[in-house]
């Protein structure tokens, strides 16, 4: 199938463009054919539009070796040549892995894509990954492709979960970027807290006791009577800043949502009730509850989040004892995830179109990813499928198969209010509250250093 | 002369120093940065982001963090390292190990700043050893949560500079003492001085000038302290901004790449750091021997 | 050199007495000085023997059993140390090495020689110091761009030559120690300018070229910052920004035992080099060799 979209070109581009298409063809052969039916039907509509790939070299931007291990595991055709090189047929792949450490990724990119149309054909950037932090810092320019100009349609898409597509929507509605994750988020709890305080440990009723935050609130309230505490302040910051109700920018003014000044109110009358405490996120302190002395009742997390970070492997840990349960919690939200984009001015627009298709749509491969990897994919067959079946059951969630819930808060996951200031607002804000929670400042003080921070990173915002 | 040539060849890699400079100063007087990947200016603005800068007043607070917190740290440093290196030298006190002692003092500086404050968090955290430690012994209840307090942040910051830092002043107090012509030592222990006599007239005096070296790049270490409280306050410089250095400050507007804000504080910076070291100077040659 | 042979019988009691407390006090200060230092190295071993989820839990004074599990996990990853510790160990070495010379070299110009512009040149070289690198960083990436230098471990090799610090540290040792006049004789006997910088000056100089060999051999190896801008290809990158790397591991391959044993295995060979160099600052070289 293919080959036939290759003659397809190899016809209606020009002469001149001919033996680039064979190029593309020949490469193209050292993929075993293994599309669905969706893609046959769109292969005609692109045809009339991708010109034939002529780069030899297909440079991938990133920040760690994930997306290449995927790549190596799952994508047909790609043979590893070093830790930086592959290739697929007879193209060289070149992965160029920037640390996100001081945001050295983001400036890496920043330089690259900048220098795009002036680079050699075989250093432009073709592929890019990004965080759902910065998406739109890349999405929402002329940098980022379209992809329904790579020729994928929505109805490729169709199996996606609708808030992986808003995060890498740009601001005329272009979708630019595709993930195989959908990282969904919930509440864990720990299942003998439970007992003790709500006289239960099953998912539902649990669940029923955090359904939205006044009810949080009063379970937060029993849980410190009980000489738990319920989590930090800083596990449930995603959770309010993924429901806010208005964009964190508006006409180049920071807006402060009314869910993000709930979630300060909130959280510092729970601190003062010492049921939830401010320890940073992957810090000492805030891991201890991993183990039963730590006496934490949740955490808030994904499911790489309980797979990879709840120290399953330590027998002496909550996770290791099958101690955890699994819960929507009081809003739905995600957490994580990796999003590929195609670049601008890239000469391997078939074979980019290829990856995004096979790696972020293709059921049989994003099962594969979910059995091999624990990643939780964006598809909702296979989340469904998932849930139905018994080797969801996780030992270290109690044998619980968490797939219903996590398909479950996925479909109400709602990013419509996504900006490309939401890395730097959320960090920020939740640095500066830190003051207030702990008494160094009131909330006005708190939230002025706020202002301050952003203006700061965003020279042309206003704060007042 | 071939040694004028070389020195004109080490004037001329100066440049990968001074071009950075010029256009640091050039900037300065631009509206240049990022939004996002849109480049906004270069539009010149004459003087406009000094005064952005003056009338938003931060820069005497940020100052006062960084000299306040280079003091606590320096003044304990230089202090010990004079003690140490008086000690080394000092040939009536006859030490065993020095070798071992003179060794270990430096190895502190072999280990990376980030890689330091990650200890540094494990030990100070809330349930790290130091709390738990102080909690037996009774000082405190509960544990002390040693990173939302002013003062204790400060102290720790100064506490991981001197550690880092002291070695590396002490070793190089005494590659200047042993540069010192050991005939001049006996002969002042043969005329009955003392070692405290021989230290303040001997020593000190013909180690000025490396005294003053060591002053004035503390000094200028001190001004652009920033990967120590950086890495520690996770680049808040909290509580309330009361640890935050003038580079954290202007490391801030890089992350927009905002050439004019930065080169304007930049500049700012130079100046109080040539009016400082001028100080320096002057007060240490005030009364030269030479 | 005995002390007592030239003090009267009542001074050598009274000294007697006050060193032997001195040395006393001497001997816990640099023991707890020491205990403080060698420390963290005691907790970087530790830690590189932990897990990632007991590390997780914090602070452990006893080792654990994961050492060998940590550095096969390291050494059969993806990334490449071996390369990196190369890179380091060539950035480093010619880093401190030219940085050293040819600064000793400028300071030994301007200490012992008069000509037109030498204070300029002084002070032009001190105020070179005073800019932070973090203001000039972003100039510096333009500058080595056009240069054709990026992704090149020259663009930091090169700059590094011209080291202020380590020249006016140089030349303040040598208005401390070093006499004209030795200069001066070698220059009567004959003595090329070459020749009696080479056998003579830098003979005399040898703490202060080691000290700051040491030095700039340390920064450079710590380096994370202009690196991590300027250097792209796995193949060409140094420790440090490896050790990022690995910390920013997505979830699946975070492990924080990898992370520590990195750092343990960075910092070795940091400690022979300085072994080896410092035996030139605390050995007991002394001026001219002579000795009392």
């Amino acid at each position: 199938m293919k080959r036939r979209i290759v003659s397809l070109l190899a016809l209606t581009t020009m002469t001149a463009t001919m033996f680039a298409g064979c190029g593309g063809a020949a490469s193209n052969d050292a993929e075993p054919a293994t599309d669905t039916a969706a893609t046959e039907t769109e292969a005609t509509e692109a045809a009339a539009e991708l010109p034939a790939d002529t780069g030899k070299v297909l440079n991938i931007q990133c920040w760690n070796d994930e997306f290449q291990s995927r790549l190596k595991a799952h994508y047909p055709g790609y043979e590893e040549v070093d830790a930086t090189h592959g290739k697929i047929g007879d193209v060289d792949v070149v992965w160029t892995i920037t640390p996100s450490t001081d945001n050295a990724y983001q400036n890496n990119l920043d330089e690259a894509l900048l220098a795009q149309e002036s680079a050699a054909a075989d250093d432009k950037v073709d592929l890019f990954l990004v965080e759902a932090d910065y998406a739109l810092k890349y999405v929402d320019t002329d940098y980022a492709m379209a992809l329904s100009d790579l020729g994928i349609t929505d109805a490729d898409l169709a199996d996606q979960y609708k808030y992986t597509q808003s995060i890498v929507t740009d601001s005329n509605g272009k979708l630019k970027g595709s993930s195989w994750q959908a990282c969904s988020a919930g509440l864990i709890y720990n299942r003998e807290a439970a007992k003790e305080v709500l006289g239960t440990d099953d998912p539902d009723e649990v669940q029923a006791a955090v359904a939205d935050w006044g009810k949080y609130n009063e379970t937060a309230a029993k849980v410190a009577e009980a000489g738990y505490t319920m989590c930090s302040a800083y596990d449930t910051f995603r959770v309010y800043s993924n429901n806010v109700s208005g964009k964190w920018v508006q006409d180049n003014k920071v807006v402060i949502d009314k869910n993000i000044d709930k979630w300060i109110d909130d959280s510092k009358e729970l601190v003062d009730a010492k049921a939830e405490d401010t320890d940073d996120l992957w810090g000492d302190d805030w891991a201890k509850g991993k183990n039963p002395e730590g006496k934490v009742f949740c955490y808030f997390g994904p499911a790489w989040f309980f797979n990879f970070c709840l120290n399953a492997d330590d027998p002496a840990s909550i996770a290791g004892q099958g101690g955890w349960g699994y819960c929507v919690g009081p809003q739905s939200y995600y957490w994580g995830g990796t999003w590929i984009c195609a670049a601008t001015g890239t000469d391997n627009a078939n074979l980019v179109k290829d990856i995004i298709l096979k790696m972020t749509t293709d059921k049989g491969i994003l099962k594969d990813i979910a059995q091999q990897d624990a990643d939780c994919v964006n598809s909702k067959t296979v989340l469904s499928e998932l849930a139905a079946d018994d080797s969801g059951n996780l030992d270290l969630l109690g044998g619980q198969n968490p797939y219903k819930q996590l398909a479950e808060g996925a479909e109400k996951v709602d990013l419509s209010n996504i900006s490309a200031y939401d890395q730097g607002c959320n960090e920020e804000l939740q640095k500066a509250i830190k003051n207030y929670f702990q008494g160094n400042a009131t909330k006005e003080e708190a939230l002025d250093m706020f202002k301050k921070a952003v203006v700061e990173k965003y020279p042309e915002l206003t704060a007042e | 002369m071939g040694l004028h040539i070389l020195n004109s060849i080490y004037c001329n890699l100066l440049i990968f120093q001074l071009v950075p400079l010029a256009t640091t100063i050039y900037n300065s007087f631009f509206e240049n940065y990022r939004s996002g990947l849109t480049q906004i200016g270069p539009n010149f603005v004459g003087l406009q982001n000094y005064g952005t800068i003056i009338s938003n007043g931060d820069l005497p607070t940020y100052f006062i963090n960084t000299m306040i917190m280079w003091l606590m740290g320096f003044i304990p440093q230089i202090l010990l390292s004079l003690l140490l290196g008086a000690w080394f030298t000092d040939p009536s006190l006859r030490l065993k190990c020095q070798t071992f002692f003179k060794t270990v003092i430096y190895l502190p500086n072999l280990i990376m700043a980030s890689a330091f404050a990650m200890l540094f968090f494990t030990l100070f955290s809330d349930s790290g050893p130091i709390n738990s430690m102080l909690m037996q012994m009774g000082v405190f209840k509960s544990a002390y949560q040693f990173m939302s307090h002013v003062w204790t942040v400060r102290t720790l910051v100064a506490t991981m500079n001197c550690l880092m830092w002291f070695g590396n002043t002490t070793i190089l107090l005494m590659a200047g003492m042993l540069g010192i012509d050991p005939s001049l030592f006996e002969a002042a222990q043969v005329d009955g001085a003392t070692s405290t006599q021989i230290f303040y007239k001997i020593t000190l005096p013909l180690l000025r000038p490396i005294l003053i070296f060591v002053m004035i790049t503390s000094l200028i270490g001190g001004l652009q302290m920033f990967d120590v409280p950086q890495i520690l306050t996770n680049g808040t410089g909290d509580p309330m901004r009361s640890s935050m250095t003038l580079i954290m400050y202007l490391n801030k507007h890089l992350f927009s790449k905002n050439y004019g804000l930065a080169g304007a504080l930049s500049v700012f910076l130079f100046v109080i750091t040539g009016i400082l070291s001028l100080i320096v100077f002057k007060f240490t040659n005030s009364d030269k021997v030479k | 050199m005995d002390m007592a042979a030239n003090t009267t019988i009542a001074g050598k009691q009274d000294t007697g007495a006050s060193v032997h407390a001195r040395r006393v006090v001497s001997y816990v200060v640099l023991i707890l000085i020491s205990f403080l230092c060698l420390f963290w190295f005691y907790v970087l071993f530790i830690n590189a023997t932990r897990s990632n989820s007991e590390l997780s839990l914090g602070f452990s004074a006893v080792p654990s059993t994961h050492f060998v599990e940590n550095w096969t996990n390291l050494k059969n990853g993806t990334l490449p140390i071996l390369n990196g510790l190369i890179n380091s160990l060539v950035i480093a070495f010619l880093t401190a090495g030219l940085a050293t010379y040819f600064s000793a070299m400028t300071a030994y110009a301007i200490h012992a020689y008069d000509f037109k512009g030498k204070k300029f040149m002084f002070t032009f070289i001190l105020m070179i110091m005073m800019i932070p690198t973090q203001v000039t960083v972003l100039g510096f990436l333009q500058l080595i761009g056009k240069m054709g230098l990026d992704n090149n471990p020259a663009a930091l090799i090169v700059p590094a030559i011209a080291s202020p610090a380590v020249f006016f540290y140089m030349k303040q040792y040598m208005d401390s120690t070093l006499p004209l006049s030795l200069v001066e004789a070698a220059r009567i006997d004959g003595s090329g300018e070459f020749r009696t910088f080479n056998q003579i000056v830098v003979p005399l100089m040898k703490p202060a070229i080691a000290v700051q060999a040491i030095f700039s051999f340390v920064n450079s190896w710590n380096n994370y910052f202009t690196p991590a801008l300027v250097l792209h290809d796995d193949t060409k990158k140094t420790l440090p920004i490896l050790i990022a790397q690995l910390r920013s591991a997505d979830w699946l391959k975070f492990d924080m035992g990898q992370v520590y044993m990195m750092i343990a295995f960075s910092i070795f060979p940091v400690i022979i080099v300085y072994l080896i160099l410092s035996k030139h600052i605390v050995g007991g070289v002394t001026l001219g060799g002579v000795k009392g």
